[in-house]
């Protein structure tokens, strides 16, 4: 099958930012996620748990509380003292709204959908009346002073030990009159709220308990400790046949290792987030109903994009992180080897640059050119283009000024081939093409959306020829432009699960199509048709250990040399698809971590498939091949994140 | 009730299907797909449902097939054997079986065996078994003689045991049959003679098995007419020996004696088996579908054409040539109910045998909690029992009236009588019913206590507390601690408050008066012997693992009882109670309990029986830690854990009482250190755990360094 050196690097320094918030949403299915970096994303929980849509965090804006209004509409609140409204298809913030309060600690819906209640510094409530385009300042509800209903005063003292304050981190009201807090005490309290009397209490920590979420029938609720547990109640039925029920813990998990910073109840899953970074989707069994691969625990770590780009020419790799880009220069050696050897290196890997991102925005994304002379990178307001020159050991960088203003924020961004164009996706749904020249640019054309279409595209492709150009949005199928005619060539029919990854294939112009259910489309684009390869899959279907895989593919490349075969990765593993060889079938052994050596000829002729996978680099977040013999992967062991996390809670493991 | 519904023939083309009849069918990997081989050269791939074929293939002229072709589920291909010796293989692509792989075997084979979730597995015409991967990388492989010369291998198969496959085969040898075992979880051969019992001439014509968890079932048809069953182990006692097996008979007169060939058998589920053969001398063939529970005919068929006296049975689809064609006839068991088994008999049966299937086995339900290693012989106590139950059911009303009247001694021969007789399927009921009876007698006359016979009765384990609440109550009145013993023992479900009552009786019964009971001592072993070499100091190195309190600020206290440690040490090594007061407090320590409804109870024992337990349990906790498993010696010792949460019951029920008794003094003193060394070794535990952690920290950094490397890949 082929024998590759692999570069293979581990010193991508990224750390995802821990979750603060989530908001689940029945009507869509859909799950927003917010980080404390600002950023906002969103999950299709019905497309593989694809994290579809994503807003970039901002310096100054904590989000501390997010909630769906209004079916979907989606608002965040934070320490900045803003009410932030997120446009979901142009994928950028419509407005922000400041609540004049001071920063904001929560936020909650009506039941109805209608109004907005913030809580603020100040010790004030505001009642906010959300309009079909904006939302609108209704009332204030001050401090209560002397006029409190009911005081319900919570018990300070905590295993014979009195605490310093006791904090109540949540509160849920059910329309049965119960409230129920959980606290910093460690307790899960229930209250009756029209005497204001402790009904029930439970102590489930010896730390924080951190967040609580009930679910829409008010039957389940689940909370998250600072111990990274997370506990299931129900309310059951104190025996088989009477009709008084009781609220009884029922399940703990124990899925993270921090903080638990936020829990969300769907009607079939526990979710959790937390400081660890990890978004947990942890599926009730007794609600799902058909127990196939969807009722497995997902654990969502890394981001369903790419954070890296690679100039082959040059063998560098562009990091992107939150507020800075990095460039290495891989290293090289002279030494061949077999299978398995690590081969000394004759040069080490160096860190060339690291561009600090100006301004408190985030970056969105960033990329590096083919040739390796042109970095570009784009935040919210801004677009940076900066030209690398080389000469000898000496790297030097110089931004192209005067960038025209219709280029101020970019979704995507991709170099040609042979670095002469730029394309750039806009959020307003529009792709701009510029032609590089030395040290300057000149804008060619602007593809405009359909009409009526406001869907922002947030994956380009551009056949190595530079004659063709993909782009998909997240929903609406995959448009292709001739980029010599500057025109609409054709659109691959929508598909009903999103786009993960996309490439055009050199010389045969196929265009290869990733979706988050793992199916993987081969698109003849001269022939405007599906290949007979992607009919004939498609007719027999993947191997379902294939369409088990939980992380999407993120990247697809191609050989220079061995047009049949088609590269892709996802974050567990790289596969290499031979498109001679026979398909397997659910019978055929997907993934054979050993090499045939003992085996006999009739066995291996008997197994060979199409599917080479390897799963050695784990967590992959990137793979490309450098040219005919060279690849590079991208790992980030989980190990390394959790080091540069803040030490967990101390559990005793003994004498308790 | 089982069915036969309509049949069809799979082909209209007569299969060239020679006098010996087809080779056989097997299933494909896809359902309802069907691998046929004719006894010549052709192997045909049908679609059962819808009656046709989907491929044929042949082997050249001059080549024959002699085993089978079967499918590889776990590739899909499908294996055939011609010329005994050599492997074809291949898929549904391929058209020309000359043109497919090939492997040439340096053995004959007998059979290929193929079933969901293994390999296909190849059974050699001298007994030996490979595994195909392993053939196919190295053919000329030398195989191995398993059986003896003239033995010959009449039938096989294969059964998936706990996803491990089990291989059967039975060989002939001067008209004695042999049962092999081959397991592959373990790698055992064992080899089983089969007695015939006494019909010693029988001609076995045909074979069938089934499998549960420890027994393979074997059934054959004689050329009597008979099914016989045979249990074979799976796992043999002992693998070396050669052990004989016996057979029972299961369903009489099936088929008539007198058929020569033409009989078959295969067994559908635990209940159902189907027969092919003419039921008459003179009659036609035909298929009927048997009950072997209830022993009854459920449907039959005729088949006028005649059969080659082969029957295949995949899913619910029985296959057989009919004449000259291939007919799939399917069927239908549903689960064998009374009701169902009564609905029809066949006609031509003698009254005599009618009583026979009116008998229920309740007991195979039953029978699995007492151990079915023999269940072959209590089937045929079973069926001896069969003729008497019909007789006299009222067995238990006489004793009944008996005890209303009689004496002690009458009642007692009378219960002897009635216990030996039989147990019928209310038969807990009908014992609960006496011993109620016998306590109303013992209330109404106090001077009546039928010890002997209550005895018996509860020798029988199928009483509980809720069965005769009076039981225990006037065991308790009359102080019978063995009674109670036997009560605490047998009984599941004894209410908190009664299992402290007993508590109390057995604390403060009089040695003297224990003297002259008998007691089940067997969870009390000899605990004086060997005793008096341990000192209390090397208990303390023991438990603390190595941890020296002295040096910590532990306690005060240890350095006190440290003082006299030789005193302490004598004083605790012996046991606080007589053997028999140990015996029955044990029993109290078996029993199940709920801490919040015995908290209460526990609070009313005096203070120096309080005393006397805890010192008891103490003694039973050092006795635990002479061992490294922390278990005590004998047949049903109390457990560590429930030593320590009935000292825990008793010290949270009586602390404020047991703390002013002088006598329990040191006793608390000693549990005290003992529990603060608990929390220095979990103290040192954690710190030990946090060095580790500190040593993985070192050691992760050690392995970051490897930031960036090249390495070799090679993909396969």
């Amino acid at each position: 099958m082929g024998e590759f050196k692999v570069h293979r690097v581990r010193f991508f320094n990224y750390v995802p930012s821990g979750i603060r918030c989530v908001a689940y949403n029945n009507q869509s299915n859909r799950l927003a996620v917010s980080r404390t970096d600002g950023t906002v994303e969103i999950y299709n929980l019905s497309a593989n748990y694809f994290q579809e849509k994503f807003f970039p965090g901002h310096e100054s804006r904590g989000t501390e509380a997010l909630c769906w209004a209004k079916g979907q509409r989606l608002f965040s609140a934070g320490l900045n003292g803003e009410i932030i409204e997120y446009d979901l298809q142009a994928l950028n913030i419509k407005y922000a709204i400041d609540a004049f309060g001071g920063p904001i600690w929560s936020m909650a819906v009506s039941p109805c959908g209608s109004q907005l209640l913030v809580g603020c510094e100040d010790g004030s409530v505001k009642l906010l009346q959300i309009t079909p385009d904006k939302i609108q300042f209704e009332r204030n509800f001050d401090r209560q002073k002397r006029s409190a209903v009911h005081k319900m005063l919570v018990d300070r003292q905590y295993m014979g030990v009195s605490k310093r304050k006791c904090i109540i981190w949540g509160v849920a009201f059910l329309s049965d009159g119960t409230v129920i807090s959980v606290d910093s005490a460690g307790k899960v309290q229930f209250w009756d709220s029209a005497t204001g009397t402790l009904v029930k209490n439970h102590l489930i920590a010896n730390a924080d308990v951190q967040s609580i979420a009930v679910s829409d029938q008010e039957d389940s609720f689940v909370v998250g400790t600072a111990e990274g547990t997370v506990f299931h109640f129900q309310l059951v039925s104190v025996t088989s046949s009477s009709s008084e029920k009781q609220w009884v813990r029922t399940k703990p998990f124990q899925h993270h290792t921090h903080d638990v910073r936020a829990v969300a109840h769907s009607p079939t899953a526990l979710i959790s987030g937390g400081t660890d970074t990890h978004l947990v989707i942890r599926p009730l069994m007794e609600k799902v109903e058909v127990k196939n691969y969807d009722a497995a625990l997902r654990k969502i770590t890394f981001p369903h994009r790419r954070l890296i780009s690679c100039s082959k020419k040059r063998h560098l790799l562009l990091f992107q992180f939150a507020h800075h880009l990095e460039l290495w220069r891989l290293g090289s050696t002279v030494a061949t080897g077999k299978n398995g050897d690590t081969l000394p290196l004759s040069k080490d890997a160096d860190h060339l640059l690291h561009l600090k991102a100006k301004g408190p925005e985030n970056i969105i994304c960033s990329c590096i050119s083919p040739c390796g002379s042109w970095i570009a990178y784009s935040t919210t307001s801004r677009f940076f283009l900066y030209r690398l020159n080389y000469e000898r050991d000496n790297l030097s960088l110089q931004r192209v000024s005067k960038m025209p203003a219709f280029l101020r924020s970019a979704l995507q961004i991709l170099f040609s081939e042979d670095s002469t164009k730029l394309f750039v996706a806009s959020n307003q749904g529009s792709l701009h093409i510029i032609r590089l020249l030395e040290g300057s640019f000149k804008h060619l054309h602007t593809f405009q959306p359909q009409s009526g279409t406001v869907e922002s595209m947030c994956l380009l492709a551009v056949s190595p020829d530079g004659n063709w150009l993909a782009a998909s949005g997240t929903s609406a199928g995959v448009h292709v432009y001739n980029v010599k005619h500057l025109k609409l060539h054709c659109t691959v029919p929508a598909y009903n699960f999103p786009v993960t990854a996309l490439a055009i294939a050199p010389s045969t112009n196929n265009l290869v199509i990733a979706h988050s259910d793992q199916q993987v489309f081969e698109y003849s684009i001269p022939e405007k048709k599906y290949t007979e390869w992607s009919r004939t899959i498609q007719k027999q279907g993947f191997h379902y250990l294939w369409l088990q895989r939980d992380t999407p593919i993120t990247h697809i490349s191609f050989h220079p040399k061995r047009p049949m075969h088609i590269l892709l990765h996802d974050a567990y593993m790289f596969c290499i698809i031979d498109k001679s060889l026979p398909l397997p079938n659910d019978k055929t052994l997907l993934y054979n971590p050993l090499p045939p050596t003992n085996e006999s000829d009739v066995i291996r002729r008997r197994t060979a498939h199409a599917f080479k996978i390897s799963k050695i680099y784990k967590p992959l977040l990137f793979m490309d091949l450098l040219d005919e013999r060279t690849l590079v992967a991208v790992e980030r062991p989980l190990d390394d994140i959790i080091a540069q996390l803040p030490p967990p809670i101390k559990k005793k493991k003994f004498g308790t | 009730m089982a069915a036969l519904q309509g049949e069809f023939t799979l082909s209209a083309v007569p299969l060239g299907a020679g006098p010996n009849g087809l080779l056989g069918v097997e299933q494909s990997d896809k359902t309802d797909q069907f691998l046929v081989t004719d006894g010549g050269r052709t192997v045909i791939l049908y679609k059962v449902s819808d009656q046709k074929p989907l491929g044929s293939w042949s082997v050249k002229q001059g080549q024959i097939i002699t085993s089978p072709a079967v499918c590889n589920f776990q590739t899909g291909e499908f294996i055939v054997v011609h010329d005994n010796k050599v492997l074809r293989i291949w898929n549904n692509e391929d058209v020309n079986l000359d043109k497919v792989f090939k492997a040439t075997l340096s053995a004959e084979i007998y059979r290929i065996h193929s079933v969901q979730g293994t390999e296909p597995l190849v059974l050699f015409k001298e007994g030996a078994v490979r595994g195909l991967e392993a053939l196919l990388a190295e053919p000329q492989q030398k195989i191995e003689t398993v059986i003896s010369d003239d033995e010959v291998i009449k039938w096989t198969k294969v059964f998936m045991v706990y996803k491990h496959p089990v291989l059967i085969f039975i060989t002939e040898k001067h008209g004695n049959h042999f049962a092999y075992v081959q397991t592959f979880s373990s790698q055992t051969l064992s080899k089983y003679t089969l007695l015939l019992g006494q019909e010693e001439k029988c001609v076995i014509q045909n074979f069938a098995a089934s499998v549960d968890r420890k027994f393979i079932s074997l059934m054959s048809l004689s050329a009597d007419g008979c099914v016989y069953e045979t249990l074979i182990p799976i796992h043999p006692s002992d693998p070396e020996q050669n052990q004989t097996v016996v057979r029972s008979l299961l369903l009489k007169a099936v088929v008539s004696g007198l058929a020569r060939s033409g009989v078959a058998l295969a067994i559908l589920d635990h209940d159902h088996v189907a027969v092919l053969g003419p039921p008459l001398p003179a009659s036609k063939e035909c298929l009927s579908i048997w009950n072997t529970k209830f022993q009854t005919l459920q449907t039959s068929k005729e088949l006028p054409q005649g059969t080659s006296g082969q029957l295949w049975y995949y899913g619910e689809n029985l296959f057989m040539l009919h004449g000259k064609f291939l007919t799939v006839i399917p069927f239908k068991c549903e689960v064998s109910s009374l009701a169902g088994a009564l609905g029809k008999l066949k006609h031509s049966q003698d009254p005599g045998t009618h009583t026979v299937p009116l008998f229920v086995n309740w007991e195979t339900s039953q029978g699995c909690g007492f151990g079915s290693q023999n269940s072959e012989q209590s089937k045929r106590i079973l069926r001896r029992r069969k003729i008497e139950v019909s007789v006299q059911p009222p067995a238990s009303e006489q004793l009944l009236s008996t005890i209303k009247k009689e004496s002690e001694k009458h009642i007692e021969v009378e219960l002897c009588k009635f216990l030996a007789t039989k147990r019928t399927p209310d038969f807990h009921t009908v014992i609960g019913d006496i011993v109620l009876e016998l306590l109303g007698r013992h209330k109404a006359e106090p001077s009546f206590y039928p010890r002997n016979s209550l005895m018996q009765l509860m020798q029988t384990h199928v009483l509980s507390y809720s069965l005769c609440p009076g039981l225990m109550e006037a065991a308790l009145e009359r102080t019978d601690v063995q009674m109670l013993q036997l009560c605490l023992q047998h009984f599941p479900d004894v209410p908190d408050s009664v299992t402290c009552a007993c508590l109390k009786v057995f604390l403060s019964i009089s040695d003297d008066s224990l003297q002259e009971t008998e007691i089940n001592m067997e969870s009390v072993s000899d605990y004086s012997d060997s005793v008096q070499e341990e000192k209390m100091d090397e208990q303390t190195e023991i438990l603390q693992n190595g941890f020296n309190p002295s040096e910590q600020n532990c306690d005060n206290c240890d350095r006190k009882l440290n003082k006299k440690p030789q005193h302490a040490a004598e004083e605790t090594v012996s046991c606080p109670v007589v053997p028999k007061r140990a015996a029955l407090l044990n029993a109290i320590l078996h029993s199940a309990y709920s801490e919040m409804f015995l908290l209460p109870h526990l609070k009313d024992i005096p203070a120096q029986h309080v005393t006397l337990f805890l010192q008891y349990l103490y003694f039973l906790y050092l006795k635990c830690n002479e061992n490294a498993t922390m278990t005590l010696p004998g047949l049903h010792p109390p457990t560590l854990n429930q030593i320590m949460d009935w000292m825990c019951l008793l010290l949270d029920a009586n602390f404020t009482v047991v703390v002013m008794v002088p006598e329990a003094k040191k006793l608390l003193l000693s549990l005290y250190k003992f529990v603060k060394s608990q929390v220095c070794i979990c103290s040192e535990l954690n710190k030990i755990e946090v060095s580790f952690r500190e040593l993985q920290k070192l050691n992760q950094e050690k392995n970051n360094r490897e930031l960036y490397s090249i390495e070799v890949l090679e993909l396969f």
